[in-house]
């Protein structure tokens, strides 16, 4: 069990094992974000809760941390293992032939997702922390009411941080697109039963990422 | 010398066990002290190669392939035969027997022979043990269809990869001693020659092809399993690789070559479309199960078809002449190859070919799918009369059987035989003929052994279909490591051969000079312009029919042929590089001899036997009028040919055979 | 036709080697893509050039031995076949046509088109095979009825012809569809269970040694695969290789 991580096979089955938790931690990322479109108030007690609750941040937190680090850190691993597989490369390849093109480019859509993560952590995460654990406010509180809600919509007011929000967005699709059902296949499901996961890989992939442009949007328009 | 077969006293059925009783062994230690070189990695050199490393003996292999898993066994589809009576119709070990003896016209060796049928039970469980997945029925036991010139069931398959399927067999046979350093792999070498020393095989010279270094490989016995000739024909089902230069090269050192002219036509290949061709495409005899062959009835059809303005499935049933159900009712379209093929040249040359050569029949699957669709449609309570559902359910039926054969088919030429007959016709398949062995499978030279298809002595003048992976993997793996180790039990002392001696450096010499002459000569033609010439030459005067003035005519145009090609034949580059046409020269420069050979074999055998028809002997008058006649009195012998130099001078010596279990008959099919 | 072909010409291994443009004419529909080869080599050698080295054998298909990377495709742009069985009819007069060896690291060049697939056999040396030795007595091949489905799907995964298009075709030059084919086959039957721990860690150790990429499921491998071997034999093999790493 040791070297697993030394094997090709051990390696890509850590790779889906991240995947499939981070795409877990979307799917609960999205449920609390589109609460603010329907209720200002429920997103910001379950905000608070999951931004003070200990669990959540001492144990959630590093673990995600771990995840998404470990998921880019595994991703180059891998990409310059293969690149180094193929030294010349042809004259002429017809990819699109028998792939697709978010296949070939996972490099690609998760360096604009890494990217998209910088500046998600500038926006949010560091600001958080820096209430929280540098200033020491753990209250949750700006002038008398939760402050979540508000922080978030007022992101929300630059059309370009909107703008950058949506084609990163729109990359992370590309991404689940290929890296949903490739998860599967890596840990070794692919059989009569995983075929149905085919469909639900489409819409989660498309599903998601098009919700978190519709917060995005929907809080630039009605934001004041 | 005189020809001694070796061949076991006692009882037919007991010989094979009595002997392996009697005959000497070489201890387990002795034996890490006994090399053996294995050239050729097909079913026969493979699975050899396995055991003998198993047995404990160190093992040198040799192809000329980039991995010993491309041998040409490879390719073989329909399937393997066993007596293994699974079906309960009757089948038994003398029933093979018998019929691989009447199959082969009553041309080879009834010991031999029973032998085989003996073992060949013991390889379908060895192969199962090894994992090649046979075809089975829905109970999980394993699955049989029958195949030409027998009335049972009794052939294992692999949907149409069966050749494939057991090769790889035998390759993770070798794979494992490989892995454990017992077998030695030498891919991408050919061998140019057998070195003797003291009249005993005690080596080869190779070239290894990407480097063109020219190697001496020494060791105590040395094993040929480098298969048939037909590529001497040009055009055939065979390799484009494959040829008969490692057997040449024992024959020149002293082995008999034995029977040379018994070549298989196979009935159902993909005619040739043009002169472009560089080989032909075998469709399985395991379509002849469910496919019915025919030409149209009347000559205005023929023409009519040709023309384009008929479509062969728009012919009625009245104006179809299934000539096989017509002139052999009892066996029908399952009739041996040799007289599928002659059936279909006398078709074709009477003008009723199908295609714009004029050399096709059709081969028609029509009523096997509406049949089988028939049957589908019962079994799921469809309805029955329902055409285009039966239609559809007995394609998908047929799709299961033979669907990588199908789409070989339309690939190559571009038709879906799903909706029209496939056209065929025959092609060169397989050499029945080959180096001559004795019962231990030893050739004329102590020590050199010869194996599978590259020897001569199971199957006659014909060989029935599925018999040559039986024969392959019997020879390799039940036969050749028991014998030869009553060869090698008095090398236990001989201790390593050097290969630094007289004998070595001579034959070396020899193989450095005839390249040097290759790459040195300034010739005008490339060595396909002399092996198509060959080609040409051999079908024409030497193919599925011959006669006195067509074989005298094909020896001198091929005496001739050999010394333009001496002459004139251009092989551009160097010896130390990877050099195809350089490889190509050498092989067919051995073509050259054994074309001529193989005529004269032909003209001395005065009689029709199997794959080898003359058409002065054929049965005149009765049931059987224009059958071919065999000649038992005069020509019940295997025809061993010994090297003088030129072919022309070559010697026949006669191996009498003696059939004491079989009576010999014409041979009947009706 | 005529057509303009571009050939990658490579001397031998140490040779940096480039692509070369040739002309060929009078090429029929009919021939195959090798016989067109055969047709520009006729021509080099009367021209008293060097003929282009590729490999080549059973030319119907069975035997893997002929590769060649044509116009960005392993075996060229038609489905389910190898390179001997593409024909001409694929391409249309005036083409030019892209031809290249087979490229992975695992695969070094000998001559022009021709490669080294080695690393293959020894992937199998290392555990591709049931260790029986032969013997005559194992027992009655009816004694173990073995389920068709899973039959059928070992003789799938046992139909690979290792021709290596799965390594050529895949980004990564990743080896696993043939890794993969060969352990499924001996998984799915009960003989191969006995050794299946051993056999998956071994040949994927080895796998990983060739230099072989890794696979990122493009899916490429299986639609270029001649023989259409399925992408479940590779998930077959991360499971087994899972529950041998498991054990082991």
């Amino acid at each position: 069990m040791s070297g697993i991580l030394n094997s090709s096979i051990g390696r890509k089955f850590a790779m889906a094992l991240s995947a499939l938790f981070l795409m877990i931690f979307l799917l609960q990322h999205f449920a609390i974000n589109i609460l603010s479109v329907f209720s200002p108030d429920a997103f910001n007690e379950v905000s608070h809760f999951m931004g003070t609750f200990w669990a959540v941040q001492y144990l959630l937190q590093p673990v995600l941390i771990f995840g998404v680090i470990f998921h880019f850190v595994m991703g180059f691993v891998l990409e310059i293992k293969n690149n180094r597989a193929r030294q010349i490369s042809y004259a002429k390849n017809n990819g699109s032939a028998n792939s697709s093109w978010m296949s070939r480019n996972m490099i690609w859509s998760g360096l604009a997702i890494l990217a998209f993560i910088v500046l998600h952590f500038i926006d949010f995460w560091i600001p958080e922390i820096n209430t929280k654990y540098i200033v020491g406010d753990m209250s949750g509180m700006h002038n008398g009411e939760y402050r979540y809600f508000h922080e978030l919509v007022e992101k929300f007011h630059s059309p370009i941080r909107v703008g950058a929000y949506v084609i990163a967005f729109v990359f992370l699709a590309l991404h689940l697109l290929h890296g949903f059902n490739s998860a599967f296949q890596s840990v070794g499901a692919n059989n009569k039963y995983t075929k149905g996961l085919v469909g639900f890989s489409k819409v989660y992939a498309i599903g998601i990422p098009l919700g978190f442009i519709f917060i995005a949007l929907f809080h630039h328009l009605t934001g004041h | 010398m005189a020809l001694d077969s070796k061949i076991p006293k006692g009882p037919i059925k007991d010989k094979w066990t009595d002997y392996k009783n009697h005959i000497d062994l070489v201890n387990p230690a002795n034996k890490r002290n006994i090399d053996v070189i294995v050239v050729g990695t097909g079913l026969a050199g493979g699975s050899a190669a396995a055991t003998l490393a198993e047995l404990g003996y160190n093992v040198k292999a040799f192809c000329f392939q980039d991995s010993p898993r491309r041998a040409h066994s490879i390719a073989a589809q329909g399937g393997i035969n066993a007596a293994k009576n699974y079906q309960g119709d009757g089948d038994s070990t003398y029933r093979l027997f018998y019929d691989t003896v009447k199959g082969g016209d009553y041309r080879s060796r009834e010991a031999n022979v029973y032998r085989l049928a003996e073992v060949s039970a013991n390889i379908i469980d060895q192969c199962v043990a090894q994992g090649v997945p046979f075809a089975r029925e829905y109970g999980g036991l394993l699955d049989n269809r029958s195949f030409g010139g027998v009335l049972v069931s009794r052939t294992f398959y692999a949907a149409g990869q069966t050749g494939q399927q057991l090769l790889l067999g035998a390759y993770s046979a070798m794979n494992r001693q490989i892995g454990r350093g017992k077998i030695k792999m030498y891919n991408r070498h050919e061998m140019l020659d057998v070195v003797k020393v003291d009249g005993k095989a005690r080596g080869i010279i190779t070239r290894n092809l990407i480097t063109g270094e020219i190697e001496r490989h020494s060791a105590h016995a040395v094993v040929l399993g480098t298969g048939g000739y037909g590529n001497v024909f040009f055009l055939s089902t065979n390799a484009m690789g494959s040829n008969v230069t490692a057997a040449w090269k024992a024959h020149k050192r002293g082995a008999y070559f034995a029977n040379p002219c018994y070549t298989q036509i196979h009935p159902t290949c993909i005619p040739v479309s043009g002169d472009h061709q560089s080989k032909l495409t075998l469709m399985s005899e395991s379509l002849r199960n469910d496919g019915r062959i025919w030409v149209p009835k009347h000559m205005k059809d023929v023409e009519a078809i040709k023309a384009g303005t008929l479509k062969p499935k728009d012919l009625a049933e009245d104006d179809r002449d299934y000539y096989l159900e017509r002139r052999y009712p009892a066996f029908g379209n399952l009739v041996p190859r040799d007289v599928a093929s002659r059936a279909a040249k006398e078709r074709c040359d009477a003008g009723f070919g199908v295609n714009a050569t004029g050399e096709a029949v059709f081969l028609d699957f029509a009523s096997a799918i509406q049949r089988y669709g028939k049957e589908t449609a019962h079994v799921k309570g469809l309805d029955e009369n329902d055409a285009a559902l039966v239609k559809k359910l007995g394609q998908e039926v047929i799709k299961n059987k033979y669907g990588n054969l199908f789409q070989m088919y339309e690939k190559i030429v571009d038709q879906d035989p799903y909706n029209t007959p496939m056209m065929i016709y025959p092609a060169v398949h397989y050499t029945m003929g080959g180096v001559w062995v004795d019962y231990n499978l030893m050739t004329t030279v102590p020590g050199l052994y010869c194996i599978g298809e590259a020897n001569f002595s199971d199957h006659g003048a014909n060989r029935l279909g599925a018999s040559a992976l039986m024969q392959g993997l019997a020879d390799g793996y039940f036969v050749l490591p028991y014998t030869i180790g009553d060869y090698l039990s008095n090398d236990i002392r001989t201790g390593p051969i050097s290969t630094e001696t007289k004998e070595f450096e001579d034959a070396e010499k020899e193989v450095r000079e005839k390249i040097n002459f290759f790459v040195s000569n300034e010739g005008q033609h490339s060595v396909d312009y002399f092996h198509k010439r060959l080609g040409k030459i051999m079908w024409n005067k030497v193919g599925m029919s011959r006669n006195v003035q067509g074989l005298t005519e094909a020896i001198s145009e091929i005496k001739a042929l050999r010394e333009q090609f001496w002459k004139e034949v251009k092989v551009p580059g160097t010896n130390e590089e990877y050099n195809e046409e350089l490889a190509k020269a050498g092989r067919v420069a051995d073509f050259l001899e054994l074309g001529e050979l193989f005529a004269k074999d032909a003209l001395n055998r005065e009689e029709s036997c199997g794959g080898h028809f003359r058409e002065d002997s054929v049965e005149l008058d009765g049931e059987q009028k224009g059958e071919a006649l065999r000649d038992d009195e005069n020509f019940a012998y295997v025809s061993a040919w010994e090297y003088k130099g030129e072919p022309s001078d070559a010697v026949l010596h006669k191996e009498q055979l003696e059939f004491n279990d079989i009576e010999l008959k014409q041979r009947s099919y009706k | 036709m005529n057509l303009t072909l571009k050939i990658w010409r490579q001397k031998n291994a140490s040779d940096k080697g480039s692509m070369v443009d040739y002309k060929v004419s009078d090429i029929s529909p009919d021939m195959s893509f090798l016989e067109m080869l055969d047709v520009l080599n006729e021509q080099l050698v009367n021209n008293n050039e060097s003929p282009v080295a590729f490999d080549h054998d059973c030319r119907e298909g069975i035997c893997g031995m002929c590769s060649l990377y044509i116009n960005g495709e392993a075996h060229g742009p038609d489905r389910g076949v190898t390179t001997c069985q593409l024909h001409m009819r694929m391409f249309k007069d005036g083409d030019t046509i892209t031809i290249e060896p087979f490229r992975a690291t695992a695969f070094p060049v000998v001559k022009d088109l021709i490669v080294d697939r080695s690393s293959f056999d020894r992937v199998q040396h290392a555990g591709g095979f049931i260790s029986v030795n032969t013997s005559g007595n194992t027992i009655d091949a009816n004694a173990i009825p073995v389920n068709k489905h899973d039959a059928d799907d070992a003789f799938s995964a046992a139909t690979c012809i290792g021709c290596g298009a799965c390594v050529a075709s895949c980004k990564n030059s990743s080896a696993m569809l043939f890794v993969g084919a060969k352990v499924s086959q001996f998984a799915l039957l009960p003989q191969g269970k006995v050794e299946a721990t051993d056999r998956v860690l071994n040949m994927v150790k080895q796998m990983d040694e060739e230099g072989f990429g890794n696979c990122t499921n493009t899916g490429a491998c299986e639609v270029e695969c001649p023989k259409g071997i399925s992408l479940e034999n590779i998930a077959r093999m991360n499971r087994e290789y899972l529950k041998a790493s498991l054990k082991g």
